[in-house]
């Protein structure tokens, strides 16, 4: 039995963490989301100057060629700091997607300024307030080009490669590709997106005959694409749901220790203690759950979808049960702009969303055990 | 990151698997080997397969070899428990006494004593109950009253246990008593170990809400028990007890009930809601993703405390959440498979029940599983107190002498 990380991975982990702590405190978290800044751009280059962008690409696209595991161990840091930074978008996303199914040619063609950070990539998919489905994919691709909105769009302002989720016509499935969309190209303009988290800027995309062309050799495989490619960014936003759990629980904690009401610090009242037990208990679960997610990620294992599954919805349990009780245990001081839980409070929600929202994949786990329960 | 046995674990498997083979059947193959047909017969067959056990090795793994036990790792243990339950062989009845009593005899037992009963125990010659709780004093085993009083080289025992596990068919038991009430609580208790079968201790069991009648309560009537027969010092019996109660809360572990989401799915299968599968019901769906969450989510806790274990680490705090989830988990699961089977759901009749009633066995066990060993509310004490480092609750009665401390009924 060997159900832990690496040394070496764990060193990897030391190593971003101490960045973060030192170049990414909450201080830029709120500089990003008052200015309205598309990103932390200092704190990007630093990652990138680390290597950390190009670590899970194949050394002939640019890449260091490690796995999943190290991706794994980079995110939960990630989440532990709330960076504000375009890595989810560009690497769990668009990286992903090109070195899963790009023919040789497209992964020549992106992967090396990806892995570089020359450029930052990002995911399209959703059309507003309703979920995705193969029969509402409403961009249209046809003689590579597209028309049509995608919004939000997180990091679509400052990315310049996104994949598209577009209807190439057909039926089904069959009628969703994954559409590789150069956002300099022209036929693109972008308007911001008012979110509830505006420390990770989101756009709405809007494409007029933008020129695109299909991920991959064929047209009609893009939902199959893109459910893999979310199993996998599932277990990496739930590393960042893990580490975002343990940094709001530690200022609960903190904050429990140094208030003191009626005569006591509250941290002695069992009503604030039992809660912040819970916040350990699901967290804990979280990151059982998130360690098998990296294992079959990693082994391109046959349960990988339901490991997705699972390190999702108990990732996003956790960091939302979590930062909604952090803000509790502060009382009214973390109501206010001023106090920093509110950073926890939007992450935690936005990451519950992003990639599709727990009782999405509810379905999704158990339409799977449910098979297999008849099998 | 793997599920794999390192070469020495995989050696250590193989060897248990072939003695297991040998020695016991798959529960597969199991189905009609009728049960016990009572008390007498089950306690026979698990001394039968505990001594089976000793003589190969396999009973207290970890214990030294010249205690009885098997000289190994506690990874070899995990190995060999995870073995050992895909087989059919009798369990449970020697739990208290060699996780928790036997533990505390060999650290704060005389040589003497040690020698007399760690490898009758270890072989199943004789058995141990746990004989903490009292009516006064559950949670708060501190706060408990029965007493004990010096007379010449022996000391008098008065009082009543209750809930102790076992205690009808036990040979022996440690007791925690109080021997000085003029001090704290925690101050004046002090540990022995007692015969069980002295005419001066009377056994009467309790029955369970379940129907079945698995502890008792204990009464003391002037029980003579000699100044060797003490464990630890007059006044350390806090300290004593403190070492079985970390031994308890090692053993109390995995059991999540007979019933699990695959049943779950399979009732739900089979069962409608407005006239479609109640599986099609989201209400249905929503619940058995959750369970199946937190399943996984436990059952990888344990991976990672073994991943621990077997690289000789110290597993971290996060084994202490395990019965915290496990058994509201149970409850609540067995509560909701009942309500799938609608009104049908009341039936615990396991001849007309195809689930043979485990949803309602289950929901009926949670109950007393929520208590035992640590309530919920107490295990959320600890969570909170040494791994998050909060505060301990107040204790208006700590610093009191135990006869001035205010007390209930
Ligand atoms: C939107 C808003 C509007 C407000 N408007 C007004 C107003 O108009 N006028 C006004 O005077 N005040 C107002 N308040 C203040 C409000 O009444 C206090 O915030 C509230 O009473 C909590 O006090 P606190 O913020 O000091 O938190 P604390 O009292 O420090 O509480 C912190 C945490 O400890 C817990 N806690 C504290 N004591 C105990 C205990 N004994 N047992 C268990 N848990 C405990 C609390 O439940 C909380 O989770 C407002 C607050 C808000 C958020
Ligand atoms: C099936 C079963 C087998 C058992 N076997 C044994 C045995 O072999 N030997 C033995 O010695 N004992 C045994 N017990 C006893 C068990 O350890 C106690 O029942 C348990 O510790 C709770 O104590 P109590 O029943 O006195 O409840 P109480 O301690 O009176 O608790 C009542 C309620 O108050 C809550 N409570 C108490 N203190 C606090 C606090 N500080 N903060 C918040 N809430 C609190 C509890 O959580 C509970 O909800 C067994 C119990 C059961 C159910």
């Amino acid at each position: 039995m060997n159900f832990d990380f690496s040394d070496d991975q764990k060193m990897l982990k030391e190593q971003v963490r101490k960045f973060l702590a030192d170049k990414c405190p909450m201080s830029v978290t709120r500089r990003v989301l008052e200015k309205e800044e598309p990103y932390a751009a200092e704190v990007w280059k630093g990652l990138v100057e680390m290597g950390l962008t190009g670590t899970a690409i194949p050394e002939e696209f640019g890449g260091l060629g490690l796995g999943a595991l190290e991706l794994c161990v980079i995110a939960e840091e990630l989440g532990r700091a709330a960076a504000p930074v375009p890595f989810s978008s560009s690497i769990y996303l668009a990286a992903e997607a090109l070195r899963l199914f790009g023919t040789k040619k497209q992964k020549e063609t992106w992967l090396p300024k990806l892995a570089s950070g020359e450029i930052i990539g990002t995911l399209a998919v959703s059309e507003g307030t309703h979920a995705a489905h193969p029969r509402n994919i409403a961009v249209k691709q046809a003689g590579g080009k597209i028309n049509g909105v995608k919004q939000p769009v997180v990091d679509g302002g400052a990315a310049s490669l996104a994949i598209v989720a577009v209807n190439t016509g057909g039926s089904g499935e069959g009628a969703v590709s994954l559409a590789i969309v150069d956002l300099k190209a022209g036929g693109v303009s972008t308007e911001p997106v008012r979110t509830l988290d505006p420390s990770r800027q989101h756009v709405t995309l809007s494409f007029k005959d933008a020129p695109a062309e299909i991920l991959g050799d064929k047209p009609g495989e893009g939902w199959s694409q893109l459910s893999r490619v979310f199993d996998g960014a599932a277990v990496l936003f739930a590393f960042e749901q893990v580490g975002g759990t343990e940094a709001a629980l530690e200022m609960a904690r903190d904050y429990a220790l140094e208030r003191y009401a009626f005569g006591r610090q509250i941290g002695s009242y069992q009503a604030i203690k039992h809660k912040l037990a819970d916040m350990y208990v699901k967290k804990e679960l979280a990151k059982s759950n998130a360690y098998f997610g990296a294992m079959m990620l990693n082994d391109e294992g046959a349960e990988l979808t339901e490991a997705a599954a699972a390190s999702r919805i108990a990732g996003s349990d956790a960091y939302v049960f979590a930062a909604q009780e952090n803000i509790q245990t502060h009382g009214g001081i973390g109501y206010t702009w001023e106090s920093d839980c509110q950073f926890h409070y939007r992450r935690a929600k936005l990451l519950a969303l992003a990639v599709g929202a727990p009782i999405q994949w509810k379905e999704k786990l158990v339409a799977r055990l449910e098979a297999k329960n008849a099998a | 990151m793997d599920f794999n046995d390192t070469a020495e674990e995989a050696a250590y498997r193989a060897e248990v698997r072939a003695w297991l083979d040998k020695n016991a059947t798959r529960k597969e193959n199991a189905k009609d080997i009728a049960p016990p047909k009572d008390l007498k017969e089950m306690i026979a067959q698990s001394k039968a397969w505990q001594a089976k056990k000793a003589d190969a090795g396999y009973a207290c793994i970890t214990w030294p070899k010249e205690w009885g036990g098997g000289g190994g790792t506690t990874i070899n243990n995990v190995i060999y428990s995870q073995e050992e339950s895909k087989y059919a062989v009798p369990g449970g009845i020697f739990a208290i006494g060699l996780g928790m009593c036997i533990p505390t005899v060999m650290s704060w037992g005389s040589d003497e004593a040690k020698q007399r009963f760690v490898k009758p125990a270890v072989r199943g010659d004789e058995i141990w109950c746990q004989l903490f709780s009292e009516p006064a004093g559950g949670s708060d085993v501190a706060g408990l009253r029965t007493k004990a009083e010096k007379d010449g080289d022996d000391w008098v025992i008065n009082g009543q246990k209750v809930w102790t596990s076992g205690a009808h068919f036990c040979d022996y038991g440690i007791l925690l008593v109080r021997t000085d009430p003029n001090v704290p609580k925690h101050k004046g208790l002090t540990m022995f170990w007692i015969d069980m079968k002295d005419p001066a201790v009377e056994v009467r069991p309790i029955k369970q809400m379940s129907g079945g009648a698995e502890f008792n309560e204990v009464f003391f009537t002037n029980l003579r028990v000699k100044d060797s027969q003490r464990l630890g010092k007059v006044g350390d019996g806090w300290k004593v007890a403190l070492t079985t109660l970390m031994n308890e809360r090692l053993a109390v572990g995995g059991s999540q009930g007979n019933a699990d989401t695959d049943e779950l799915i399979s009732l739900a299968r089979n069962t409608d809601i407005a006239g479609e599968p109640a599986i099609r019901h989201g209400g249905v769906r929503e619940r058995i993703a959750d369970w199946y969450v937190q399943a996984q989510g436990l059952k990888f806790t344990r991976f990672r405390t073994l991943t621990a274990l077997s690289k000789g680490e110290t597993p971290g705090p996060e084994s202490s959440i395990s019965k915290i989830v496990a058994a509201k988990k149970m409850q609540d699961l067995g509560s909701f498979g009942m309500d799938l089977q609608d009104m049908g759901g009341v039936i615990r009749d396991r001849k007309i029940s195809p689930e043979e009633g485990a949803y309602t066995e289950q929901w009926i066990g949670a109950a007393g599983y929520r208590i035992a060993g640590g309530t919920d509310e107490i295990l959320r004490n600890i969570v909170a107190e040494r791994v998050l480092g909060l505060p301990q609750d107040i204790r208006v009665d700590k610093d009191l002498p135990f006869n001035q401390a205010p007390k209930g009924k």
